[in-house]
Formats: structure tokens, sequence, C-alpha cells
């Protein structure tokens, strides 16, 4: 058989079975000439010994460029070191690409295992084949098919080409956790060498021939109009070529430079129409929130009647703000707009989105867009949407040449999707020890869904079964849900409802331990202390594993040891992204202001893939969710954002920041998220340890007011 | 608009920028070296750290006329030339202590931490944190890098010292 009619072979075998074509997105796609061996969209193994792994999530630091080609390496029993990684971008081969809601590993597990597992298998055969000796006597090691008997070997590179030929077996044998080689191993991550040189390419990054700059001039008000502009001034700039309106609400600045396009706005003149939300600020979000909390609600769990219940009565109630991303890397996208066709270079995590939403703005098919994915300085969410992928879009096809949107840090600071601002009311009632027989936590907050126009069955935010699950096995336990409005752009922001969700839930859990006179984790085991599935949407929370978490925490901690003077502990724990997570805080305080120094965080989230990126996960996640606990806080004031900088949306910093030390509980489970469940805790550990060692009671973040 | 002749990761360089314009677009615009990174604009966040004759200084609010004639070190001239051991010492050690996450603050702060160890060969804890408190990581890296600091310094004296 010619090559050319094996790729045929490939081709038309693979087109029969379960989907799988080989993608027209591979850009060293062979030519006539060339073999490959591609049995799924995520692997393609060269005659030369070449093993490329397609990654079709995106990078954003949490790891998925090393985390899932290990998946798919082990189960191919593959040589990591001549592994290739090649990030897909948006295609039609991989289901939903998004990246978010700690689901890369978890959706991806699956497919990933069997596509190398598949492979693997065909190679066997094909080595089975060549040597006619049976697949039994053949054994798959580090890149290659060995035959012990007669010490031979092939590697697979050296079997492409008869692996090709082979039907592609749907149903193949999985390894088991304990012979993994590669999974559950603390491989370096393969991102690392071109980033700490400079030479990594992030979206910011990326430069084409003849490409300008652009940055907008948008409308300070939330849902104000552009009423007029006048360039004069921004046309005297030196490099700016183009100055015009290019959505209701946008005026582009285009440049040579970024810094050119940078003075350009900064003297344009437009003036603006303020539209329906001038007089909003942040006081009239609040009230709005308490007066949506008596309408009625929607059950989200319902365990007992929490209603009926007698007894000693506690209610609190809790509130949060609005918080921003603040992706270290602005927002930005580059485009090339070319009458049939536009080619997208984006850090997203969206590639679809932006395929799908380009496509609309500028009049063309989706078929007709193309997007590359490039990395990402950082996303937590921010980069769910696909706002500066549309902007630069319709700058390219107005001034007809690839452009990139650059934003600065007060357009992300202003121009936001931000994480809702919430209003919890809780309320227990008491045994005679001081345990609730009833608890309701009662969740006000406006939808993220619901304001992008996307379903809200029964009035509940699809988010919520992600985020906002039970934690203990309270006979008598309902968590309700009133989904309110707000002008106010929303947004997905790591751990999206579970950071408030949580917040609400384990200061509450804490005033009742102090109230019932009992050491905060006592209390927790109690109430956990029984096996019990709280089914929760399509999750069921095992209170085993929580206690689990909770109990490695407390080990690690040193719960029952005494702290030296000066010292306090608080704890939470809370489950999200089918993850199960324990912290504990030990802090001091000085000058009236807690400064945390240790952090001990215990997760359960089954296996484990890479050791050492989980561990940068929670470390990070909690040094984020400190912030957030802190002083992250966006204020609206004449219908205008009011932070503009790292000056008053201030991250932590190094001095900050405590020792985190991290254990996960030994597991082979499906894997489950991590990318956002050591974020929920820390606000809440903080404030019990504030109330130990203050006994003030916070129950309204940010702590630093 | 004026020619302006910068002598940046040992070479000279002429570009032809309006005077104002900040250190960190000519040179990830005119320059091409976008190791350097924009993130605040403000010398709030120390992303675009480089080094002028030596000393770190935030590129995104320092007028290119204030550098006329003066010595640049950027990310990618760090491994080579003057200060090659000790910044092949902290790329290594960033690697080893597996510092990155997204990586967008990195560069900025390994030329931080390679300004720290050029004049401070052995810092303390106390010193590491005093000099690298003005770089922001917004994936929490924190730790990490005074591991790594620490790291580079013990291997950047081995090698029978930096300087």
């Amino acid at each position: 058989m010619s090559p050319l009619s094996r790729r045929e072979f490939v081709a038309a075998g693979v087109a029969a079975g379960a989907g799988l074509v080989i993608g027209f997105y591979l850009p060293h796609r062979g030519g006539p000439q060339t073999e490959f061996f591609s049995p799924n969209a995520y692997l393609r193994i060269t005659p030369d010994n070449k093993v490329t792994i397609v990654v079709a999530r995106s990078e954003m630091g949490q790891g998925v460029r090393t985390a899932l080609p290990m998946i798919l390496a082990e189960e191919l029993e593959a040589d990591w070191k001549q592994i290739e990684i090649e990030q897909a971008g948006a295609s039609t081969l991989f289901g939903d690409q998004t990246t978010g809601g700690s689901a890369s590993i978890r959706t991806t597990w699956d497919p990933m295992r069997k596509a190398g597992a598949a492979a693997r298998e065909m190679l066997i055969s094909a080595a089975a084949l060549t040597w006619n000796v049976p697949r039994s006597s053949c054994t798959p090691e580090n890149g290659r098919i060995k035959h012990a008997a007669t010490n031979r070997s092939l590697s697979y590179g050296e079997l492409v080409g008869k692996a090709a030929m082979l039907p592609i077996p749907t149903d193949v044998p999985l390894k088991q956790s304990k012979d993994y080689k590669i999974v559950g191993h603390r491989l370096a991550r393969v991102d690392s060498p071109a980033k700490v040189k400079g030479e990594a390419v992030f979206g910011i990054d990326f430069r084409m021939p003849g490409m300008k700059f652009t940055l907008l001039s948008r409308s300070p008000a939330i849902g104000g109009k552009v009423a007029s502009f006048d360039d004069k001034e921004s046309k005297k700039i030196s490099g700016v070529s183009y100055v015009g309106k290019i959505s209701d609400s946008a005026v582009a600045v285009v440049a040579d430079s970024v810094w050119g396009a940078m003075e350009g706005r900064r003297v344009l003149n437009v003036t603006w129409d303020d539209g329906p939300n001038k007089d909003l600020n942040t006081a009239a979000v609040r009230e709005s929130l308490k007066q949506a909390a008596s309408k009625k609600a929607a059950t989200l769990y319902s365990a007992g009647d929490a209603a009926k219940a007698s007894g000693r009565r506690i209610s609190a109630e809790y509130e949060l703000p609005f918080m921003a991303h603040a992706p270290m890397e602005p927002g930005n996208c580059t485009a090339h707009y070319q009458g049939t066709k536009c080619e997208l270079w984006a850090p997203t995590q969206v590639p679809q989105d932006c395929r799908d939403s380009v496509a609309t703005a500028i009049g063309l098919d989706p078929d007709q867009v193309k997007v590359n994915v490039t990395l990402m300085g950082g996303g937590f969410g921010r980069r769910l949407e696909h706002d500066y992928a549309v902007e630069a879009a319709l700058v390219s096809k107005a001034i007809n040449a690839p452009v990139k949107v650059i934003w600065t840090r007060e357009d992300d600071m202003r121009f936001s999707t931000y994480r809702p601002a919430s209003l919890h009311q809780l309320s227990a009632t008491l045994d005679g020890s001081g345990f609730p027989v009833a608890l309701t936590h009662r969740i006000i907050a406006p939808s993220i869904s619901g304001q992008k126009g996307q379903p809200t069955p029964g009035n509940v935010d699809p988010d919520m079964p992600d985020e906002a699950g039970p934690v203990y096995g309270i006979p008598n336990y309902a968590i309700e849900y009133v989904m309110t409005e707000t002008p106010v752009p929303l947004g997905w922001m790591r751990s999206v409802y579970a950071l408030q969700a949580a917040f609400a839930l384990e200061s509450f859990i804490d005033e009742l331990a102090v109230a019932a006179g009992k050491d905060p984790l006592q209390y927790r085991l109690h109430l956990l202390a029984k096996d019990q599935d709280l089914q929760f949407f399509t999750t069921s929370w095992k209170t085993a594993r929580m206690r689990g978490v909770l109990q490695l925490a407390a080990e690690k901690a040193g719960w029952d040891k005494p702290l030296p003077a000066g010292r306090y502990r608080g704890i939470a724990c809370f489950g999200c992204f089918a993850s199960y997570m324990a912290e504990v805080v030990e802090i001091t305080v000085e000058n009236g202001q807690p400064r945390v120094h240790r952090v001990v965080a215990v997760v359960d989230c089954g296996q484990v893939v890479n050791p050492s990126i989980l561990e940068q996960q929670i470390q990070g996640g909690i040094v984020y969710g400190l912030a957030n606990a802190l002083r992250a806080k966006i204020t609206i004031e004449k219908g205008r954002v009011v932070q503009g900088n790292f000056d008053d949306y201030a991250p932590l910093r190094m001095d900050e920041t405590p020792a985190v030390e991290v254990y996960a509980v030994p597991s082979v489970e499906v894997p489950t998220g991590i990318g956002e469940p050591s974020v929920p805790p820390i606000a809440p550990a903080l404030c019990n340890a504030i109330y130990a060692a203050t006994k003030k009671r916070i129950r309204a973040l940010p702590i630093l007011g | 608009m004026a020619d302006i002749t910068l002598r940046v990761n040992g070479s000279e360089r002429k570009v032809s920028v309006s005077p104002e314009t900040p250190l960190l677009w000519v040179l990830r615009d005119t320059l091409e070296l976008t190791g350097t990174k924009f993130g605040c604009g403000a010398g709030l966040c120390g992303a675009c750290t480089v080094h002028v004759e030596g000393n770190p200084i935030r590129s995104c609010s320092t007028p290119v006329s204030q550098v006329a004639g003066k010595s640049v070190i950027t990310i990618e001239g760090l491994g080579a030339g003057g200060l090659s051991l000790l910044g092949q010492a902290l790329q290594q050690a960033w690697i080893a202590e597996e510092v990155p996450q997204c990586g967008y603050c990195q560069t900025g702060q390994i030329m931080s931490a390679a300004a720290l160890l050029a004049k401070t060969p052995n810092p303390t804890d106390e010193q590491i944190t005093a000099a690298m408190n003005g770089n922001l990581c917004r994936c929490g890296t924190y730790e990490r890098i005074r591991k790594a600091i620490h790291l580079a310094a013990g291997r950047a004296a081995g090698n029978g010292g930096a300087r």
C-alpha cells in the first residue's frame, strides 16, 4: 500500500469509528509523502518517533499543558521525554473547550486516557503483526513495544505505518492507579523554561507583519453610549492612523505602537450619554439585595423540614462586595480580518465562544473564523468573556488590517465583569447540646448566567450546583437562592459563588460553635460524624470525605497543641467542583490588623495527576482568596466603577503572604477540581481566627473595609 | 520624535520615537523584546522591571529620554553578559522550585531578584521581602520565589560568586 492510500485508509477508518477525525487544525499536517499515526484528535505519532499530544484546554497558569498530556502519555506507555505538546485552537473535535469550572482534568480524564490506551493497543497489534507473534507476548514500555522472548523491540515511530492501517478499538483496558509511572508523579511543567527566559508568547506578545495597535475609549458609566466624539487632537499624535466608533459604547484609536494608541486615546474627546445607570451606587446595590431577601426563593437543597424545628434560634447576615479578577496580563487579542475570513490570536478560556461571537459581530460564518489560543497571563475567569476578541475583530474589519487590542490596567479594573455582590441570611435551631437540628442558608445574589441571557431553569443560576452545596449532615437543612438582577456586569471569578457561600456558612458554623461553647473543629466533626451522602444536583457530597480533610488538616496544623502567646487559629471547610477542602489559619493581630503566618490546606480531589501542580494551585488559590478576603472591593459611584489600578485594588504582596502547607488525601477516586476549591475556605478560616483573637465577628468582606 | 541611542543587552540600539515614550514600549514595540511585560502602567506591579546601569527600574514609568546613552538589561539579556552566572542561576532555580504558574510576572520578578543578588549575594528573608515587595503575582507564587532566590544565592556562591 502506498503512503497515500494508507492515509486514506486511516481517514476512512477514523470517520467510521466514533466520529474521530484527523485534525484539520494540525499546523504540521503531512504532505503526500509523509505518514503518521493519528487514531484520534489528541494524538499524532510520526515515523521520526515524535509523539505529539494536543491540548484542547487553555493554559492560564494552571498547568493543563503538562497535566493533560500526562494522562494520555500514561496510558500510551510513552517516554515522557519524547512528547511534544500542541495547543488546539477553536475546534469541532473536542466538544466544549471552555477552560473553567476546575473542569479540565475532570472532563478530559476519560477521553485522554482512552485516546492513549487505544493507540497503545494498536501499537501492540502492529508489533505483533510485524514479528508474527501473539499480541500477549508484546509489552509496551517507555515508548517502545518489546518482545521479551526474542529480546526485540520497536519504537512507536517505527510502528506508525502498520498501526495506522489497523481498526481503532472502542473498548480498551485502562491502567490501574498502582501501575502509574507518569500520573501521580512530580513531572516538571513543560512551559517553565520559556517563561523564565522571557521567550513565552502570551497574547500581548504575539506579533505579525503590518499589525497595528488599538485602544478603545469605552463609556465610563455602565450602560452608557457615545453621544459624539472629536478626533482632531488624537490625529495629531504621531502614528495614529484611525479613530472611529466601533460600537454604541466605544471609540477605537488605532496607531502603529501601543504608546501612540495610548496617547491618541488620552487626548480623544468623547461626549458620553451616561444612560440609565448614571445614579447607580454601591449603597443602592446593597439595598436592592436586602429588599430581595424576602422574595420567594428557589430551593437548592432540602433535608427534613428546617422550618418546623423548635429550640434556641440563632440568626446572622453576611455580605460580600463585587470583586475583580485582575489577571496580571491585561486584556488583549489580535485579529486579522480578510473579507471572507478572520483569524484571531486570543488569550482566551473560551476559543469557541470567541469564534462564534466574532462571527456574529463581523457578519461571517463561524467556520470562517479561526481562533488560535495563546498563553494567558492569568485568567481567573476574566477570559471566559469574549469582549476583547469582538473588539479586535471589529477594529480589524474597520481598518482592513491586522490589529491588536490592548486594555490598560484601568480598563481591566473598570470594564470587567465582576464577582457578584451577595447577601446571605443564615439561621439555625439548636438542640440542648448546642448543635443545629435545623439550618437554613438563604443566598441572595444576582445571576451571572441570567444577566448574560443564558437559561436559569427554576430561577437557579446554573453555577449553584457546583458551588453552593451542603457541607454537614444536619437533619433539617435548607439551602435557598433568591435570584436578583443588577446592571453591574457580572462574571465568573475563581470559585464563583463558592467563595460567598463558604464565607457565610463557615463563619456561621463558627458562631454556633462559640454559642455552644465547643471547640470549632470538634463541633464540625460532630456534624459530620455519621457517614452520609448529601445529594446536591448531580454531586453526592460524602460526609466521610469532608471529615477526612478536616481531621488531616487539624492533625497537620497541630490543632490540639497550644499556640505561642499572641497566635490564634481558625478553621473552615467547604466542597466545590466536587473536591473537599479544609484549611487552618494561624494569625497574630498587629495594630488591629490580622497577619497570617501559616496556612495548612488539605484537599481530597481523588487521584492526583501532578502533585507539584496541585500544590501550586492550592498555594495560589489561598493567596488569591486572602486578597479577596482582606481588601478586594469594587464600588460603584454615579454608575462608574471607582477602582482603577493596583493602588486602590491591592492584591497580596510578598510581605503579607503566609507559608502554605499543602496535603492531599491519598485517593484513587476519579479526579475532581483543583483550580478553585482552595479559594472559598480561606476567608472564613481567617475570620474565625480573627474572632478567636479579638472576639470580633466579621460579617462583611473585605475584612479591612 | 527624537533619535535616541541606548545600550540594550550589550548592543547599541538607535530608536526614533517621541522622547516621553516609556522605555517599556520602546523595548516591546520598537525593539521587539517582549519578555518585559506590561501590567499596570503606573509602577505598581513590577512586571516591567529591567536594569538601567545595574539598578532595577520600572520601564513603564521611565521615559526613554531618561535612559539615553545608558545600559539597559532585559530578561533576554540576563543569561549573558555581566550577570550571566547569576541570571542563569536564577532561571534554573525558578525552574527547580517550580515557581511559574501563568508566568507573566516572572520575568519582572527575576529581574528584581537579580538586582538583589548582585548587591546582596546571600540575602535574609527580610531582605528578599524588601526587594521583591514591589513585584505583584496574582498566581500567588511568592513563597516559591523566596525559595528560588535562596537556592540561586547558594548556587551562585557555589559557582565562585556571581559578580
